[in-house]
């Protein structure tokens, strides 16, 4: 009695405010998504509003099941639950109907389920169980090799067996995590180099070259690895004394040979035709036996890493092109061609973005009303009550009502943020940060997707999205979180 | 709270989650406050615009006679969906509308072919036949239940009580791409009046379309009214219209002119009211209706006698001698003559246009009149013109036929009625000095050279509508209102003055009194009643019999009708214009006809063969 008493008291209200305010005007979208004109009640059970009700309601109290327990069991089973739930998510495919090509979904009776979306939750506990022990110390990339593994294994059986693509790159937020725990943060930074050589490589690959054969892509990558290396080479460096004149001079050289090949290949391009994505190539490739006999000569390891990093970046550049090409699915290949504009066909691929931003876009700045979006309700918009929610917001409450759902949700994860921020224990601290990493993740993936910035990857929205899992898995994913941050004046 | 060294870290995530927010709040922005064209787009996507179509205004005659009302057609609609979905007996379906297999499979092809149909989805109806009769879908109202996706749809179209007045009438087509153009009410597959009063009044007659505003859905099935029916319109339904045309009179002018290539107008002087308008040959204003009426279009169209021709407005004739009232009164009036001058009708002076009648010599006004008497006009035209002498370089003549010119044109003769309802309407010619010039030179013409406008032939050209109006401006001693069949009294401020003095057209009227007592008109007296006239016979050119034309006044004292007849190619307009004329006054008079033995003579006497009513 008294432990309920504390976890009363000492439980963020705030958080909780903003959960039911999610919760309840998330259902009020899936109503104007999902209401058709025959429909009666709101609260018809064989209805998705309804439907949608009924689960919220389950998730209430499993919510506040969550909140009674003990926050130890939370650690004591951590490791236990995770493994089990792989064993789940391996069977799963085995028990799965195909759903749309996803074999994610068990059925039990009526009710279906997605044991992915309770993945996140458990591999979250598991994740911070592992860096919170006391012999956890971050020196290098080599100490986080167990959590990457945690998180790769859910991830790779959801992506390859499950076939849920969407579902597994959500884990990708466990780097936020681990970047707030001390990974270096040039993963980050390399994952956005990374998505920006892909860009660049798929982008301007159809752009064929004024001059010469081949296309913009591969030379305006390989230019960019350059002109990052000498970047590097002038600013990271010793600037002063004979290392500073050293790498000046070089870099001038450098950029001299580079200007000097292109107008030589301009001159000769007159009789034969230049392949200049190999001469571009090639001249990053001349670098590196510098770098070699620069780090050798200024024992400097910098110089190393900056080898290995252009040496991947190059692979990086043949491989994505090659992967685009041959190992993405068709749809998925389309669905980035369509992003990237490489493709405008909105009665085909484009269709569901295109509607999507028509259903927004004519909500205007006040919106249509609560139940009163033709675009939604007439099914122009597909899948508009589970992964094109936003849809509903945009279009029956307009510029206000979708960005103060924005808004509510930024709140919401800095609230989180400075819950995790706030915990005396480890543990507690880095399952925040998952939960909140976990939030981010799938508001920036599918509020991007909606929008049309990003390319179509079917996540829910939490909250928002229609169906009983997601609901319930994030609930569950907020509401650990909220007895862990309750209990943290016992912890001492 | 943890002390680590990675604390600052939390202040990076935190910027990288607040930017990724903001960046969506500007998306969110572009799309919802900047970029317009969504509105539009969601619109067309979900709301389906159906048009109603409201009936047509009624035309009623002077006499409150229904002339043309609408009648409901039927559309067969095809679903294809539930076609497609359900067991449908193609054979017997085509047998019910009475058409071959391979007629259905080439029109289901046309009704998918997106370009064609553009409105095409395979939920909503389509239309697979058009037009039909009550008759022609009666077989398949009965077994409708047979063939799902099937609906028979009602529209309506014109019909008419009568198989007259097709030229005042008009008709009702659909619109070309051109009136879409120029006016954005209609859409492509409307109906529009394509001549005649349809045309004119198109804008009263047509209504307001009404729209019903409903909701589609993505594969195009309705889903009900949007927002309750507050954007849908009701039709506004045409206005009716009252002619000017009296029905009766308009059936027997064109009785008479059957058989005869020709023209009748009868028009009341007081107010410009056209009371009969016929052009023969003619036809059946029904056939340019519904499914047939493009064949039947062409068949007119390709008629050699030219039936879609309306001779009323459009023909241009010589007007002969029924030109002598008008020449006499500008002649009086430019003071070339006396009421009094006589003129010998032979001898020296008198050449070169010899008397086609015997009578006494010389001849005053009155006589001249009424036995039409050809020198005594080309003296008085002469003598009207050569009045101040031909002048330095022909001036002073040419200022004299150009004031006579002026004149002639007061009588509404050598112009369009541009101020009128009638459509189609040649100009005539009264011919400029400006063509003379050019033909003669300035000083290369006299009165000599241009004698023949004297008696009505030559250069003038007029429209048996002009010629009906001229009589008019003399029944009304010396003015006119423009000729019009739309009955409606904004048209009595149409009001055209010659500016002539009465007494002048007294002498006239007077001598047209006696061509019907005891000049070319005098076997067609009317029994009680008082009336003027004036025949003619112009020449038709070399070879061919001359045109018979006729004017004439009733009663002459108090004129209520005047009417102008005109036969191509018969000979002597008392002959063959006269008692069209004359049995046209006795039927607007006295509401019948007595003279019956009169009647079937002349319709007994067929000139063309060829010409017959379709």
């Amino acid at each position: 009695m008294s432990r309920n008493d504390s976890i009363i008291r000492n439980i963020d209200w705030m958080t909780i405010g903003f959960y039911l305010l999610l919760v309840a005007f998330g259902w009020m979208n899936v109503c104007g998504a999902s209401v058709t004109y025959e429909q009666s009640s709101l609260f018809d059970l064989s209805m998705r509003s309804g439907k949608q009700l009924l689960w919220i309601g389950i998730s209430l109290l499993a919510g506040i099941f969550l909140l009674s327990i003990d926050w130890k069991l939370y650690d004591m089973f951590a490791y236990v639950a995770y493994g089990f739930w792989v064993l789940v998510l391996l069977a799963t495919p085995f028990l799965a109907h195909d759903t749309q090509g996803s074999m994610s979904w068990i059925s039990f009776g009526s009710i279906k389920l997605q044991p992915a979306e309770f993945a996140k939750c458990l591999t979250a506990l598991a994740v911070a169980k592992y860096m919170s022990r006391y012999e956890f110390k971050v020196r290098g990339l080599k100490d986080f090799i167990v959590p990457f593994v945690l998180i790769g294994v859910p991830m790779l059986i959801i992506m390859v067996p499950q076939k849920e693509t969407g579902s597994a790159l959500v884990f990708a937020a466990f780097l936020l995590a681990f970047y707030r725990e001390g990974m270096t943060g040039y993963i980050l930074l390399i994952a956005a180099v990374a998505v920006f050589f892909f860009i660049f490589v798929i982008r301007l690959g159809v752009v064929p070259l004024p001059l010469g054969t081949g296309s913009w892509g591969m030379v305006i990558s390989m230019l960019l690895i350059l002109v990052i290396e000498l970047f590097f080479m002038l600013t990271r460096f010793n600037t002063r004394g004979d290392a500073g004149k050293y790498f000046r001079m070089s870099a001038m050289i450098i950029s001299g040979v580079v200007v000097l090949t292109y107008v030589v290949c301009m001159i000769v391009g007159i009789w034969v035709a230049i392949p200049y994505e190999w001469v571009s190539t090639g001249l990053v490739l001349l670098t590196l036996p510098f770098l070699i006999y620069s780090a050798l000569r200024w024992r400097n390891r910098d110089l190393l890493i900056l080898l290995v990093f252009v040496t991947f970046s190059v692979a990086y550049c043949y491989s994505c092109d090659f992967a685009f090409k041959k190992i993405l699915q068709p749809h998925q290949r389309a669905r980035i061609e369509l992003l990237l504009g490489l493709k405008d066909d909105p009665s085909g691929v484009g269709y569901n973005v295109k509607q999507a931003q028509i259903a927004i876009g004519s909500g205007r700045l006040l919106g249509k009303g609560f139940l009163q979006g033709t675009q939604t309700k007439l099914q122009f918009v597909p899948e508009q009550a589970t992964d094109f929610i936003f849809c509903t917001v945009g279009e029956e409450w307009g510029f206000v009502g979708s960005s103060l759902v924005l808004i509510v949700y930024l709140i919401f994860i800095l609230r989180l943020i400075y819950l995790a921020e706030r915990q005396k224990d480890k543990f507690s601290m880095i399952y925040g940060y998952c939960v909140a990493s976990i939030f981010f993740f799938h508001l920036a993936i599918n509020v991007g997707m909606v929008l049309g910035l990003l390319p179509v990857i079917g996540i829910p929205l939490p909250f928002f999205s229609y169906g009983g899992s997601s609901l319930l898995g994030f609930t569950v994913l907020l509401f650990i979180f909220l007895n862990l941050d309750a209990s943290r004046v016992k912890k001492m | 709270m943890i002390n680590d060294q990675f604390y600052k870290r939390r202040y990076v995530i935190t910027a990288i989650v607040t930017t990724v927010v903001l960046i969506y709040i500007i998306r969110l922005f572009a799309l919802q406050i900047v970029d317009k064209s969504t509105i539009g787009q969601a619109e067309s996507n979900a709301l389906l615009k159906q048009t109603i179509y409201p009936p047509r205004g009624l035309i009623y005659d002077r006499n409150g006679e229904l002339l043309v009302f609408n009648q409901p057609i039927y559309e067969v609609t095809i679903v294809m969906r539930k076609l497609r979905k359900e067991p449908f007996d193609t054979l017997e379906f085509c047998k019910t509308l009475h058409i071959d297999t391979m007629f259905f499979n080439s029109r289901v092809k046309e009704i998918k072919d997106k370009r064609k149909n553009r409105g095409y989805s395979q939920h909503t109806p389509q239309v697979f036949l058009s037009q039909l009769s009550k008759e022609d879908v009666a077989e398949l109202q009965e077994s409708l239940y047979k063939f799902p996706g099937i609906d028979i749809r009602k529209r309506t179209m014109r019909d008419y009580k009568y198989p007259l007045a097709a030229h005042v009438l008009g008709s009702v087509g659909e619109v070309s791409q051109s009136d879409i153009d120029k006016d954005n009410y209609y859409q492509a597959g409307d109906y529009s009046g394509r001549d005649g009063i349809e045309r004119t009044y198109e804008r009263q007659l047509r209504g307001e379309k009404g729209v019903e505003v409903l909701l589609r859905d993505s594969k195009g099935v309705i889903q009900g009214s949007y927002r309750n029916g507050e954007l849908d319109k009701d039709a506004i339904k045409g206005e009716d219209l009252t002619l000017t045309i009296d029905i009766e009179l308009q059936k027997l002018a064109e009785e008479l002119l059957t058989g005869k290539i020709g023209s009748a107008v009868a028009i009341e002087p007081k107010t410009g009211e056209v009371l009969a308008l016929a052009s023969s040959p003619t036809w059946n204003p029904a056939l340019l209706v519904g499914r047939q009426r493009s064949a039947n279009y062409n068949d007119l169209y390709n008629d050699p006698t030219k039936p879609l021709n309306n001779r009323a407005t459009k023909g241009v004739y010589p007007p002969g001698s029924t030109f002598k009232t008008l020449q006499a009164i500008v002649c009086l009036q430019e003071k070339g003559i006396t009421e009094s001058s006589i003129y010998p009708c032979s001898g020296k002076g008198t050449k070169p246009i010899t008397c086609t009648h015997f009578h006494g010599s010389p001849v005053n006004l009155l006589s001249a009149i009424e036995q039409s008497c050809n020198p005594y006009f080309w003296c008085v035209y002469r003598d009207m013109l050569e009045k101040d002498g031909y002048g330095e370089g022909n001036i002073n003549f040419r200022k004299r036929y150009e004031l006579w010119r002026n004149d002639v044109m007061k009588f509404g003769l050598g112009q369009k009625f541009s101020d009128s309802d009638i459509t189609d309407q040649s100009a005539g010619s009264i011919p400029s000095i400006k063509l003379f010039d050019k033909i003669y030179g300035e000083t290369g013409w006299r009165a000599m050279t241009i004698r023949s406008l004297s008696i009505g032939q030559g250069e003038i050209q007029v429209t048996p509508l002009q010629l009906c109006n001229m009589a008019a401006t003399i029944a009304n001693d010396g003015y006119y209102i423009t000729p019009h069949l739309h009955k409606t009294d904004t048209f009595l401020t149409h009001r055209h003055e010659t500016g002539f003095e009465k007494r002048y057209f007294d002498v006239v009227k007077e001598g047209m009194g006696r061509v019907m007592t005891k000049g070319t008109g005098r076997y067609l007296k009317l029994e009680g009643i008082v009336s003027g006239g004036k025949t003619g016979t112009a020449q038709a050119g070399k070879g061919k019999l001359e045109h018979a034309v006729f004017i004439g006044i009733a009663p002459l004292d108090e004129p209520k009708i005047v009417v102008a007849v005109i036969v191509e190619n018969c000979g002597y307009g008392a002959t063959w214009a006269a008692p069209v004329a004359s049995l046209m006054m006795e039927q607007y008079l006295t509401g019948q006809i007595k003279r019956k033995a009169l009647k079937e003579n002349y319709e007994r006497q067929i000139l063309n063969a060829n010409v017959k009513k379709r």
